[in-house]
């Protein structure tokens, strides 16, 4: 009896101390980032705001906000468009290079970023767009389609194909079937899939810092860029903000794949 | 000769005709060779057990598999490479398949809509479907809150409102529990009577084939084995395959058969000895050897000191009780195990497990057929 007591006290202190561990550097980052001395450290001396204030107002921060938005929002959103007509083909029809084709799409998942980044970098000062915004919204796009395609993959298996039977039979045609049935339950799967993709492509930092320059580096690069110049907690700040927003993000996301259960995809 | 021809020589009105079909998935033969003639507002059931080619049949009349070999005819028209959406068949699916993320007016109207009818004209005739389901309440219900046997209705009514050539009905009452059933049974019967629509069922199960049907297609390994009206199929079966697969039977040894007088006999290994008093020509020739099958309720308990004549002794197995009747089972030395059927349950207490007993074989209605045939 004191075995089993003492086996369940010891396994439940281990993942208190795994769990702490998890969430330590963020806990220790947000609390640094209202530290009101220039040196970053923990614990923190005291309570201020005013490394929000320089995060928001300076102007490479600015800057590298609305350059991260703009390839975020692009990558994102063409990544989707790709990735859902994609994982359609490959989920619904039978063709040479079906395996291949996947396995290319979902490749970037193996190939360090590293590696993506610095191939697009090549590529980018041969054909002369080097630090342009195509070639960093289609460096994010290769990164994010995966998990995209994935995140449609699993809302088309749980498509049940009667469904699809079913709509022919009442007379709708192939093409009223895709846009009456099919992606109105894929709906969920792309939302969710482009909100992933979003997030990773904003906080995307190692092929990031390959294929921009000053002027188009996303949000990642700059604080980069910061933090090897200066060491005042506004990164702590603008760190805190980054979780912030990436845990309401993930809040959504959970949002819309609960929203599939809501939607009853459980024919069965 | 052409679907179309036959058609027009024989004057049957039929609404589908299905000539010589066949269906391949690979190597396997789902469908061979099918030839069947649909008749205008019958109730036809395709019967057998699963892998029998019921189902893809089906799914070739609704354009969902596209026949290997052998045409399709509605109305006299080749259908065969007409997709399904233009084929105007209504099915309901196995498991209704009601799209989720539509309510139920929503849900009975598609059809409606892919049709062009105005609003007004779909209002009513969703409204009227739904009278038809008995569900005219439900129709801002979303499909998660009906129960089993409510979308079993709705998928009803969305597969009648456009008033299709065909109804089709794939197994549609194999996921509901049984009282419900029951109950399914009498309605899909009501529906097709106020309906009139040609009606084509598929099913594994032969009681909802014999209560339901005007006529019963029983397929085999992608075959017709007969078709018949239900009470020609239960009291003379071609063959060994439908004779056992509807209803119960008892399935005695060969034996080789006998005609004297207006007397036909049977001769079994043994010395012994059934007879019967049915006219010579229904049956097959003199001295042929034979399979004679046998159902439970023309088996019955000999009286102590009656005719002597078609009597078997035996050893009672067991009882199982079930209200109206007991299924007895028996053994005996030269027939095996033969299945009784007696009126009530005292049987039990008078004859327990073990006791000897004597069986009367009433042969007027048994199906016999010759070996080999069978």
């Amino acid at each position: 009896m004191q075995a089993m007591t003492l086996q369940k006290t010891s396994f439940w202190v281990l993942v208190a101390i795994i769990l702490a561990f998890l969430t330590l550097p963020a806990l220790v980052v947000i609390m640094t980032s209202f530290n009101p001395t220039e040196i970053l450290r923990f614990p923190p001396q005291g309570f201020s705001l005013r490394w929000y204030a320089r995060a928001f107002t300076y102007s490479d921060f600015q800057n590298a906000f609305y350059s991260g938005l703009i390839v975020t929002v692009v990558a994102s959103t063409i990544a989707s468009v790709v990735g859902v007509a994609a994982a359609y083909i490959i989920d619904r029809y039978q063709f040479t290079g079906r395996r291949l084709l996947e396995f290319i799409l979902v490749s970037p998942l193996i190939v360090p970023r590293f590696t993506t980044g610095f191939g697009f970098l090549l590529i980018g000062a041969q054909i002369g767009l080097a630090g342009s915004y195509p070639l960093v919204i289609l460096t994010h796009i290769v990164l994010v389609l995966p998990f995209v395609m994935r995140s449609v993959y699993v809302s088309l298996a749980n498509i049940d194909p009667a469904l699809e039977r079913a709509a022919a039979n009442l007379g709708a045609s192939p093409i009223n079937v895709l846009m009456r049935i099919t992606v109105p339950l894929l709906t969920p799967g792309i939302v969710g899939g482009w909100i992933v993709a979003s997030i990773l492509s904003f906080t995307e930092f190692t092929a990031s810092l390959y294929v921009t320059n000053y002027s188009t580096q996303t949000l990642p690069v700059a604080m980069y860029t910061y933090v090897r110049e200066y060491t005042d907690p506004t990164i702590a700040a603008i760190s805190a903000l980054l979780i912030v927003s990436t845990t309401v993000g993930m809040f959504v996301v959970d949002r819309f794949l609960g929203l599939k259960r809501i939607l009853a995809i459980e024919t069965h | 000769m052409t679907a179309k021809d036959r058609l027009q020589e024989t004057g049957t009105d039929s609404v589908v005709e299905i000539d010589k079909v066949a269906k391949t998935f690979g190597s396997v033969t789902a469908v061979n060779e099918v030839s069947l003639s649909i008749r205008r507002g019958e109730f036809l059931t395709l019967l057998g057990p699963s892998g029998c080619g019921k189902t893809t049949l089906l799914n070739m009349i609704a354009g969902f598999e596209a026949p290997s070999a052998g045409q399709i005819c509605f109305d006299g028209r080749d259908v065969t490479a007409v997709p399904p959406h233009q084929r105007e068949t209504g099915m309901v699916f196995q498991n209704y398949a009601l799209f989720p993320h539509m309510n139920v007016f929503d849900n009975v109207a598609f059809g409606l809509r892919m049709r062009k009818l105005d609003k007004q004209a779909i209002a009513r005739e969703v409204g009227h479907a739904l009278d038809m389901v008995k569900l005219s309440g439900m129709a801002e219900r979303r499909i998660r809150q009906l129960s089993g046997g409510q979308q079993q209705r709705i998928a009803l009514a969305r597969a009648i409102v456009f008033k299709p050539k065909v109804l089709l009905l794939d197994e549609p009452l194999s996921a509901l529990d049984k009282n419900l059933r029951t109950q399914m049974q009498f309605e899909l019967k009501e529906l097709h009577e106020k309906t009139g629509l040609t009606t084509v069922f598929v099913t594994h199960d032969q009681g909802e084939a014999l209560s339901m049907s005007d006529r019963i297609v029983v397929m085999s390994r992608g075959e017709i084995q007969q078709v018949s009206e239900p009470l020609e199929l239960y009291s003379r079966p071609v063959n060994s395959f439908v004779a056992s697969f509807i209803g119960e039977i008892n399935q005695l040894p060969a034996a080789r058969l006998r005609t004297q007088g207006g007397l036909v006999s049977f001769e079994f290994p043994g010395a012994l000895t059934l007879a019967t008093h049915r006219a010579a020509h229904t049956l097959p020739g003199d001295n042929e050897s034979v399979r004679i099958f046998v159902r439970p309720e023309h088996v019955s308990v000999a009286e102590e000191a009656g005719d002597a004549a078609n009597v078997v002794s035996a050893t009672v197995v067991s009882h199982i009780y079930q209200g109206t009747h007991t299924v007895t089972r028996v053994e005996s030395a030269a027939l095996g195990r033969i299945d009784m059927r007696v009126p009530g349950g005292r049987i039990k207490e008078e004859k327990p497990a073990g006791s000897p007993i004597r069986i009367r074989f009433a042969l007027d209605d048994a199906v016999v057929l010759r070996e080999g045939a069978a």
